[in-house]
């Protein structure tokens, strides 16, 4: 009974938040490793392309709240993704178009491109905070919990409860769904497939006769959607602050890195081991250790690393791949 | 590698634009201008070494400039005497047994062969070393925040002269910039960018939570100063008696001869640093940075140790952005961990680089006066021009309210756009390396 209440306490605190915050990686992680495998740059900007996504996307959410549109239990903000996808592609293509292709036509070395996405990032920065400002901002409506912790003891009869937002749950499903259509999409429709070829080689894609600027429009079309999914899916999860999204950039570039830059399953692995690694090392084991050992009383809480230093995890996770493996878990590219 | 009569001229549109602040403002704004524009060309010029010379992406200039901070809260704040008897020798230990842990851990990688035994003695040691680091450091930290926690609660600095810890601002940051470089140089050059960015914020993340050695965000406020403070001067009556008989108001007077007294500080810092790198540019150090940062194959090619040079202008760099920190804080009078913003202190920093022209030692001083200006002036300005876009629209229309409570952000957008623009049209800046 003690070890199934240890369970249960664990799933509650680490195992249901690190498979949300998880999943939230992944998806940011999964457009940081699409540019870097197509365009060939880090895209500092993303962390505030999630920002502008999410942002849009709350734009349009509390319209909807405005005309009494509602998605029964599950949040508004769903029916809104849509439309902030379509704002966040219009502006990333806009982006592209107006900086990026002149240095692509010129061939800029790849650390020009990560200064010109710094600008980007400045702009984006400040489009999000002169159009929303920088407080926090909450959007979730719908049903708050899919099993809260008393009626989790009610029926298990257990001490421990487990709790399960059902924003949590809404993020992994959502992003399992996105993924899977993304691997599709990369294996087996043709634009996809010219995708890859573009990514492996890119003088034998353009010598089959892929068109490069189409590849990188569609490119950016994708990665628009999945930093609007991300950035909305955590805003709903925790809530919406600009600065925050800009933090997230330092755990999604690790989780990027840790999978292999330009390796899209790379990035959902690092996504998952940057996220686990930052709950458990930041979770005070107090409680598990008690139904463990039950003779033991700890004097402390037993936690590894206060929260404050979760950045510090990643980036620890980060240094010691970059020192044994430069290439990441699953091989991507590295000069 | 002299300046040409453009140059100058740029140098003169710059510092008139500082003056005009002067005359139509107040000269007190003029000068807190003129100060922090010091600083930030230092910061600059230490990043310009990094980027300039030697093409490497530093994105954790926060992180070496708030070292230098603490440098200056460690090396000029009295010490406390409570805390150090409650713990301060407890904390050297276990700050020295956790030291010892990481190096009996290389040291471990490095002798013993490889295989699952190395692995788990690795982890062994380090768990272990981890363990009895906590056990040591927690009661130390503990005993010693609760010394006077409201007013004190640290360990305090030596109490020396605070001109001291510019060197050991620059030196703290020489350290960090050690151990990211040792990790991430030779990899890709994204790495470092990465690698950096994340060092300063744990950096951040340590001032911000270690109360025993910062007082995290309860700030460490009045740290001593290199200069007379304003009160001395308003009481002693030479000062109050001269200012007068020139025609000066004595309270403004003496905050201005406050603000000039730090200038001379720091100019004197300024011409040093820039005569130093000036020196180093045309040497045939310089020339052997250029040239690996242009062709790192060919300079390998020519027996240069590529990552030991890079190595050494990083730890170079990231130690004058140190001494800039300790310079700011000594400026500030107080250290407070959460006024460091990426934003502000990273990538503004990159701005003036660029703007001003990298590889330039004057080009990055101008950019750092000019984008300190800008900075400044940008949210008084796109307040003035929200209030003429908005004139025509009644009062109390909500778009109207709303762009003028959103002026504030205008800065961000206006810093993007230059770099963005500078970065097309004039990618080499506006003096450019020659």
């Amino acid at each position: 009974m003690d070890l199934l209440n240890a369970l249960v306490a664990l799933a509650n605190f680490v195992i249901v938040p690190g498979l949300a915050y998880g999943s939230q990686l992944a998806l940011g992680a999964l457009g940081v490793t699409l540019i870097y495998g197509i365009l060939r740059f880090s895209n500092f900007a993303h962390g505030d392309t999630m920002a502008f996504g999410a942002m849009s996307t709350i734009l349009f959410t509390w319209w909807l709240q405005s005309m009494g549109v509602s998605f029964g239990p599950l949040p508004t903000a769903l029916l809104a993704l849509p439309v902030g996808i379509a704002a966040t592609a219009l502006l990333v293509l806009l982006i592209d178009k107006s900086v990026y292709r002149f240095y692509r036509e010129q061939k800029a070395k790849p650390v020009i491109l990560v200064i010109i996405s710094m600008g980007v990032m400045f702009v984006m920065n400040g489009l999000v905070r002169f159009i929303i400002g920088v407080d926090d901002q909450r959007f979730a409506d719908g049903e708050r919990f899919i099993i809260t912790a008393r009626e989790f003891k009610e029926m298990t009869g257990l001490d421990e409860g487990l709790a399960i937002k059902s924003t949590a749950a809404l993020t992994v499903v959502v992003a399992i769904i996105v993924v899977a259509f993304l691997f599709w999409f990369l294996n087996k429709t043709r634009t996809g497939k010219s995708m890859r070829a573009f990514s492996d080689n890119e003088d034998l894609a353009l010598l089959s006769g892929i068109n490069p600027e189409r590849v990188v429009m569609i490119t950016w079309i994708i990665v628009a959607g999945l930093a609007t999914i991300a950035g909305v899916l955590y805003g709903l999860d925790k809530s919406f602050k600009p600065f925050t999204y800009f933090q997230l950039l330092l755990p999604i570039f690790a989780a990027a890195i840790v999978g292999g830059l330009g390796s899209p399953i790379g990035a959902i692995a690092g996504g998952f081991v940057i996220a686990f690694s930052e709950v458990l090392i930041t979770y005070a084991f107090k409680k598990v250790a008690g139904y463990v050992f039950p003779a033991w009383e700890p004097d402390g809480l037993i936690q590894l690393l206060s929260t404050d230093y979760k950045f510090a995890v990643s980036f620890s996770i980060l240094i010691i791949v970059l020192l044994f493996r430069p290439t990441g878990l699953f091989r991507g590219k590295a000069l | 590698m002299t300046l040409t009569s453009r140059d100058i001229f740029l140098f003169f549109i710059v510092f008139a634009l500082i003056g005009a602040t002067g005359f139509f403002q107040s000269w007190n704004v003029a000068l807190g201008i003129f100060n922090m524009g010091l600083i930030s060309a230092i910061m600059a010029l230490g990043v310009n070494m990094q980027w300039g010379y030697a093409g490497l992406f530093n994105i954790g200039v926060m992180g070496f400039v708030a070292l230098g901070g603490l440098g200056a809260v460690i090396v000029s704040m009295p010490p406390v005497n409570d805390a150090w008897a409650a713990g301060g020798l407890r904390v050297i230990f276990a700050l020295l047994i956790g030291i010892a842990t990481l190096v009996a851990a290389t040291q471990l990688w490095k002798r013993m062969e490889k295989g699952a035994i190395r692995a788990f003695a690795l982890i062994v040691v380090l768990v272990a070393g981890f363990f009895i680091f906590r056990a040591v450091f927690d009661p130390a930290v503990e005993a010693i925040e609760a010394v006077n926690p409201a007013n004190l609660g640290y360990l305090g600095g030596l109490g020396l002269p605070v001109i001291l810890s510019w060197p050991v601002g620059a030196v703290l940051a020489a350290g960090a910039a050690w151990l990211v470089g040792k990790t991430a140089l030779g990899l890709r050059s994204d790495y470092l960018a990465i690698a950096t960015l994340g060092i300063s914020e744990i950096i951040i993340a340590v001032l911000k939570n270690e109360d025993w050695l910062s007082r995290g965000v309860k700030n460490v406020i009045g740290i001593p100063r290199p200069v007379p403070y304003e009160i001395d001067l308003q009481k002693s009556e030479t000062f109050v008696e001269r200012t007068t008989s020139w025609g000066f108001d004595p309270v403004i007077a003496s905050s201005i001869t406050v603000k000039l007294a730090y200038a001379g500080l720091f100019l004197t810092v300024l011409i040093l640093l820039l005569w130093l790198s000036q020196a180093a540019l045309s040497s045939p150090w310089g020339r052997m940075m250029r040239a690996i940062r242009d062709n790192e194959v060919a300079a390998e090619a020519m027996g240069k140790n590529v990552t030991a040079r890079h190595l050494q202008i990083f730890i170079l760099g990231s130690a004058v952005c140190g001494l800039a920190g300790a310079m700011m804080t000594t400026l500030d009078g107080q250290l407070t961990p959460s006024s460091y913003q990426p934003l502000r202190f990273t990538f503004l920093v990159w701005v003036m680089v660029i703007v001003g022209g990298s590889g330039n030692n004057f080009g990055a001083v101008l950019g750092g006066f000019l984008i300190w200006y800008l900075w400044v002036m940008v949210e008084p300005f796109g307040l003035i021009l929200i209030q003429t876009i908005t004139a025509g629209m009644s009062d109390g229309y909500w778009l109207k309210d709303h762009l003028l409570d959103s002026a504030a952000h205008m800065r961000l957008l206006t810093m993007g756009l230059i770099l963005l623009l500078v970065l097309r049209f004039s990618p080499r800046g506006l003096i450019p390396e020659r």
